[in-house]
């Protein structure tokens, strides 16, 4: 049945958030200095660093992590990157990048694991994934700088909300996917649903929710350009002004930086989950592994 | 007293198993409960006892419910109605929290597909029902490389289970369940999943740890022959209900109907394969045309070490080996006539592969299958038995 009037939609909505503008401003508040807090305290840790030395450890992680084929890009990409001189604007994206994934992972992850104990909670988390990715980012960059007035943390926020869905989804997905034996077997030696979770899904979840971490960070540096637009600073505001200032070069320098980036933590993170081809093993248990046998030495 | 004790169990699968049960108490079907009830019938009504120390084997094909049963007794599912005893106590009537302390110290369970955490090496893996426990680190992983030993897996322990074979596998499951000194054990198609000569030895190793340690193990499995070799009883399940309970000698004998009596026909193919269904062609010489060097002749072509005479009319006359044809051929004297062995052991086509099996026992040749006339229709080797016993079509010539 068609309705002869239009729902107003769009005007409670204004309603909603003018009222949430004024009621929960200290709310916001709060949340803007937190959130700043943690941009410039991560901005001035990676400033700290001499850029020849973080140079060194990225490789060195690449190369640990990785092999040596990403570690060569890895320098390679960070030298062009500082000969670009856009080394300040990088460590400004990479602080945005690196506060919006922890903040991401800090919420997405409980959210996972709730979303994958019942179906409930499934069905009602879901279609809020769907929102937040779907809903195109304009449109709550606006309602972000009603809260949180311009500059770096409305962007942080938008930021979250588009690259959080993936970790959610993942680790939702990860739990979900361990075999029905397997669960069996750790009820039938009585765990409790706490055991079950920490000793059975969540560490046979864990390559799946590694997939969802890189998808979250490569989502978060995606929106380094829309934030820009509302005032973050770094990579994306040097894309925004080749734009805006029809300066091409500048802005294909911004955007190569950005992919240089993006390739060297997407690489990174992919190689986290994949498993070692000389020992079958992969790289994040190799780590526990090795800890673990330190201790059976004494042990046994 | 026996410490597991089961009494009129149902498990419905639906959304209202309790109305079902009066249905199913007047005598419906499965099938029709299935088709105007929209319910699933898991267990019938079933109800036994196992003794302490006692293998019992829950036999059924699959969908006869037997997993579910089995899952009924440590309430991996919860059971619709009735009472099952562990010890005395009825566990389903149990909490949460109690129930867990009876699958930590009283059950364990051994699964079809191992189910072992991939994540964890074989000695954590058979570490894990202890861990849940909260046993000290250094206890339990010491505990568990004496189960390892047990199974004969001491230098496997820091590997991951997915370096390991199915068989192997296996016996870390077994360790695991071990491990938590539980007294009785579950055992789900637990070697369902293995090659048969991979089988064979699990079940040797099960009836010699059985033998040591005296548990009391429900097995399930949809194989005949496993449940006549290793249970002390068995129960036959058809469509949740049980059928017959009774030890092998009984189940054979006194099927309790056609059901169980279909089964056990089928209970070993050594008794049910003949003779003609593997038999292959005969290479054989007839004494009236052949001398010494067709023989040898013969022989050295197709490879073999002894061939059998008839005469013209294709009767068995006997068998002679190469050894005694040369023999004969250096010293240049005799006949073929003297050195033909009568002593060649025969079947008729109709016979059974076991009692060839005891043929082979006292002959030195391969069986020679000949009719009531005596004869040669075909041959048997000892390598046709086994493929005949596997299933195999015989047939073709191979010697």
């Amino acid at each position: 049945m068609m309705l002869s009037t239009k729902l107003p939609i769009g005007d409670v909505m204004e309603e909603i958030i003018q009222w949430m503008t004024v009621n929960f401003a200290g709310f916001f508040e709060g949340m803007k200095q937190g959130l700043s807090q943690l941009i410039s305290g991560f901005q001035s840790l990676l400033n700290a660093i001499p850029v020849f030395l973080f140079i060194l450890l990225f490789v060195f992680l690449a190369w640990w992590v990785a092999g040596k084929g990403i570690a060569i890009f890895t320098g390679l990409g960070l030298i062009l990157i500082h000969n670009l001189l856009l080394w300040k604007q990088t460590m400004q994206t990479l602080a945005l990048v690196s506060t919006s994934t922890l903040i991401a992972l800090m919420i997405g992850l409980p959210l996972g694991i709730l979303m994958s104990q019942n179906d409930i909670t499934y069905k009602i988390i879901r279609p809020i994934l769907d929102f937040m990715q779907t809903m195109p980012a304009f449109v709550y960059l606006i309602p972000a700088v009603y809260f949180f007035d311009l500059g770096t943390v409305p962007g942080a926020v938008a930021t979250i909300i588009f690259a959080m869905p993936p970790i959610v989804r993942l680790t939702n997905l990860g739990i979900r996917q361990v075999p029905k034996d397997i669960i069996e077997a750790s009820k039938s030696f009585g765990s409790t649903p706490f055991q079950l979770l920490f000793k059975v899904q969540i560490p046979l979840a864990i390559p799946t929710v590694l997939a969802g971490l890189n998808q979250t960070i490569m989502l978060s540096l995606s929106m380094v350009v829309i934030s820009a637009m509302i005032g973050a600073e770094g990579l994306g505001n040097i894309v925004l002004q080749g734009i805006t200032q029809m300066k091409i070069g500048k802005g294909f320098e911004g955007g190569l930086a950005v992919v240089i980036i993006a390739m060297i933590l997407d690489r990174i993170t992919q190689c986290l989950g994949n498993e070692n081809p000389k020992t079958g093993k992969m790289f994040i248990r190799n780590l526990r592994t090795k800890k673990k046998n330190k201790s059976l030495r004494g042990g046994i | 007293m026996p410490i597991i004790e089961v009494k009129n169990l149902y498990k419905i699968f639906g959304s209202s198993p309790k109305q079902v049960i009066p249905l199913l108490e007047k005598g419906e079907s499965k099938s029709s409960i299935l088709k105007k009830y929209k319910h699933g019938i898991g267990v019938n009504k079933a109800s036994f006892q196992v003794e302490k120390g006692e293998i019992f084997v829950v036999m059924g094909l699959s969908g006869s419910g037997k997993s579910t049963l089995l899952r009924c007794l440590n309430r991996l599912i919860e059971p619709s109605s009735g009472e099952v005893y562990i010890d005395g106590e009825d566990i389903t009537k149990i909490d949460v929290v109690n129930l867990r302390e009876v699958r930590r110290k009283k059950i364990a369970m051994v699964f079809q597909n191992f189910a072992l955490l991939p994540h964890k090496t074989v000695q954590e893996n058979v570490a894990f029902g202890l861990e849940i426990q909260g046993v000290k680190f250094e206890e339990r992983m010491d505990k568990a490389l004496k189960m390892l030993e047990l199974v004969g897996l001491k230098g496997y322990a820091n590997v991951k289970p997915k370096e390991l074979s199915g068989g192997m596998q296996q016996r870390v499951g077994l360790a695991r369940a071990l491990a938590t000194d539980a007294q009785i054990l579950l055992m789900d198609e637990a070697f369902s999943a293995l090659d048969p000569l991979i089988r064979k030895d699990m079940q040797n190793e099960l009836l010699s740890l059985q033998s040591k340690m005296k548990k009391t193990i429900v097995f399930i499995t949809h194989d005949l022959d496993e449940a006549l070799r290793i249970g002390d009883r068995i129960a036959i399940m058809k469509d949740g209900t049980i059928v017959q309970i009774g030890t092998s000698e009984e189940i054979l004998h006194n099927p309790a109907n056609d059901y169980v009596r279909e089964f056990t026909q089928n209970v070993n193919r050594t008794k049910i394969v003949s003779a003609a269904s593997i038999m292959r062609f005969a290479e054989s010489i007839t004494l009236e045309k052949a001398g010494l060097r067709t023989a040898a002749k013969k022989m050295n072509d197709l490879g073999i070490s002894s061939l059998f005479v008839t005469d013209k009319e294709n009767v068995l006359l006997g068998a002679v080996t190469i050894d005694e044809v040369s023999r004969m051929l250096r010293e240049q004297k005799g006949d073929l006539r003297e050195i033909i062995d009568k002593d060649v052991c025969t079947v008729e086509p109709d016979a059974s592969i076991d009692l060839i099996i005891t043929e082979f026992l006292k002959s030195k040749y391969p069986i020679a299958v000949v009719d009531s006339d005596n004869k040669l229709e075909g041959i048997v080797f000892k390598s046709t038995v086994l493929s005949g016993i596997a299933g195999e079509g015989g047939g073709e010539h191979d010697a």
